[in-house]
């Protein structure tokens, strides 16, 4: 059974279809690309699947239950995290206390704070923020903002993670590095969906990747399968 | 250690102040519970309430309504159970307003309640007043402090629990907060209706110093704004800027009026100006960079 499936997905602002009739299948334990040009349509399917903007209509389905109507605490608490394409970290707190409140709130059950406190150093560890615990997370680094929002949805104990472009704006060690820490999260357990702009990386990192224009999807296939694909060339070139 | 202290010195003062100084020292705690419990909500939330005088005015209608009927200890907790209610119907309806709407729509309760009951007594009940129940002036006292001890309580205890953190975040950035995990709603409802309680309790008790109340001065919009300003002269960065905000605010506020009745407003006006220019970290804010500066000073001495 797939962890995620997504079918027939709508979604309207206005007049404008920013998703029609999307198809959407992820298997357990993949790392899958989502690309695209501009608008495509990429984050706002982000955006129906955790309920930031229900979508108009189709079913989502996470671990075979519905998830359509819940609301965004209820489906991060199935297990279902997501970070966001402009950093909303808690800019006035500590690095430590944004991921803690991932792991008081990520799931129903009752965390002590002593469990809390060391998760999230742990976590802080995994993705390498472990100098920062008592920074105020608004004087990080673009970077290592975005490694803060990757650390505290992993603090809610999700199967399945949505990175929304991670690797934007960063430099090139930056690029390897994050490329480096989607691998472990898979190794966790995790099952990624992430949008990317760097193709290097997603042809890289991805196992399968689905390609959105105009909120549509065009191509589905292996790195080497979307390259080829004659669909994907004339939207990226032009051509 | 320090709060035992001052709490001590409060609670044996009717036993050496004069009758004036109680009654002095009332209003400042009044004033000082409205003030924190307002921050309480609206410090870390950043949703800026301007319904104070709301909830304090159900808790003194609540005191005018049943003072003659039930005991007074009674009363008050009513009084404060009814602005509990009202905050939870209305922060149920109106939380989801964001900036300059929640702040309008607040406000608008006050006169929306007040015009209410205006119509209310004078055309069902054919009055315009009613008669509260007085008490004696320590009674009061003793009463507002107990609040305030509550008060406090509470505050320490949500500020360093998840909750606390939790509604920190919210203020910071409340659509990364939903995406954790965390009711945004509920916990914004269930706040602004401990909030409103607190307020509720004072306003019941207030009730019964002034023995006479009508809808214009139980919803006295003055109520709503003076928290606010209180709490940013005192600075919210702290939870005791609130505190030492209020007890100067109101204290400045009696001894201008008591020594100069005709430019009270005036000079009162203009200390207020020069606090928010000057003071963005209110009075707490700038002892702490009078603090950095010293420090920094004398780090560099050495």
């Amino acid at each position: 059974m797939p962890i995620l499936e997504c079918r027939d997905v709508s979604k309207h602002f206005g007049g404008l279809a920013a998703l029609t009739d999307v198809n959407l299948t992820v298997e357990q334990g993949e790392v899958l690309g989502l690309i695209g040009p501009n608008g495509a349509g990429k984050t706002t399917l982000f955006n129906a699947i955790s309920a930031a903007f229900p979508p108009k209509s189709g079913s989502i389905r996470f671990k075979g239950q519905s998830i359509v109507g819940l609301k965004p605490h209820q489906i991060c608490r199935v297990g279902l995290a997501r970070t966001f394409q402009s950093v909303k970290i808690f800019g006035g707190m500590s690095v430590l206390q944004n991921v803690m409140l991932g792991c008081y709130f990520g799931k129903k059950s009752k965390v002590p704070c002593d469990v809390a406190e060391q998760d999230s150093c742990e976590l802080l560890e995994f993705v390498g923020l472990k100098s920062f615990i008592d920074t105020a997370a608004e004087s990080l680094t673009l970077g290592n903002q975005k490694r803060l929002e990757v650390a505290r949805a992993l603090a809610t104990k999700p199967d399945l993670l949505l990175l929304d472009e991670v690797m934007e704006g960063l430099n090139h060690t930056e690029v390897a590095q994050a490329m480096e820490l989607v691998s472990r999260i898979q190794g966790r357990g995790v099952t990624v969906v992430m949008i990317e702009h760097v193709m290097k990386a997603i042809m890289k990192v991805c196992e399968r990747i689905v390609v959105l224009h105009f909120g549509q999807k065009i191509a589905e296939g292996t790195p080497d399968e979307i390259t080829s694909n004659e669909n994907v060339i004339k939207v990226y070139l032009g051509a | 250690m320090v709060w035992l202290l001052v709490m001590l010195a409060l609670a044996l003062s009717p036993l050496y102040a004069s009758r004036y100084t109680i009654i002095l020292l009332s209003t400042i705690l009044m004033n000082v519970v409205l003030s924190v419990s307002w921050a309480m909500f609206s410090g870390p939330t950043k949703y800026i309430s301007l319904a104070p005088a709301a909830f304090f005015g159900v808790g003194i209608y609540s005191a005018a309504v049943l003072g003659t009927k039930l005991p007074m200890p009674a009363v008050i907790v009513i009084g404060g159970l009814a602005s509990f209610c009202l905050a939870i119907l209305v922060g149920a309806l109106t939380l989801r307003l964001r900036g300059i709407y929640f702040v309008m729509f607040t406000f608008g309760l006050v006169e929306l309640l007040m015009h209410f009951l205006l119509w209310f007594e004078l055309n069902i009940n054919d009055t315009t007043g009613r008669v509260v129940p007085s008490l004696d002036n320590s009674t009061v006292f003793y009463l507002m402090l107990l609040i305030f001890a509550v008060l406090m309580l509470t505050v320490y205890f949500i500020k360093d629990s998840k909750f606390g953190m939790a509604l920190q975040s919210i203020g910071e950035n409340e659509e990364a907060a939903s995406h954790i995990g965390i009711n945004v709603t509920a916990l914004k409802i269930v706040t602004f209706g401990v909030s409103a309680f607190f307020m509720g309790l004072a306003g019941a008790i207030m009730a019964t110093r002034w023995t006479y109340i009508d809808p214009k001065i139980a919803f006295n919009p003055v109520i709503s704004f003076m928290p606010v300003l209180m709490a940013i002269f005192g600075g919210m960065g702290r939870p005791y800027g609130p505190i030492i905000g209020a007890a100067i605010f109101s204290y400045l506020g009696e001894f201008l009026i008591t020594k100069f009745p005709y430019y009270y407003m005036l000079i009162f006006g203009i200390i207020l100006v020069v606090a928010i220019l000057y003071m963005p970290g209110g009075l707490v804010g700038l002892a702490q960079n009078i603090r950095n500066q010293y420090l920094r000073r004398r780090h560099a001495h050495s």
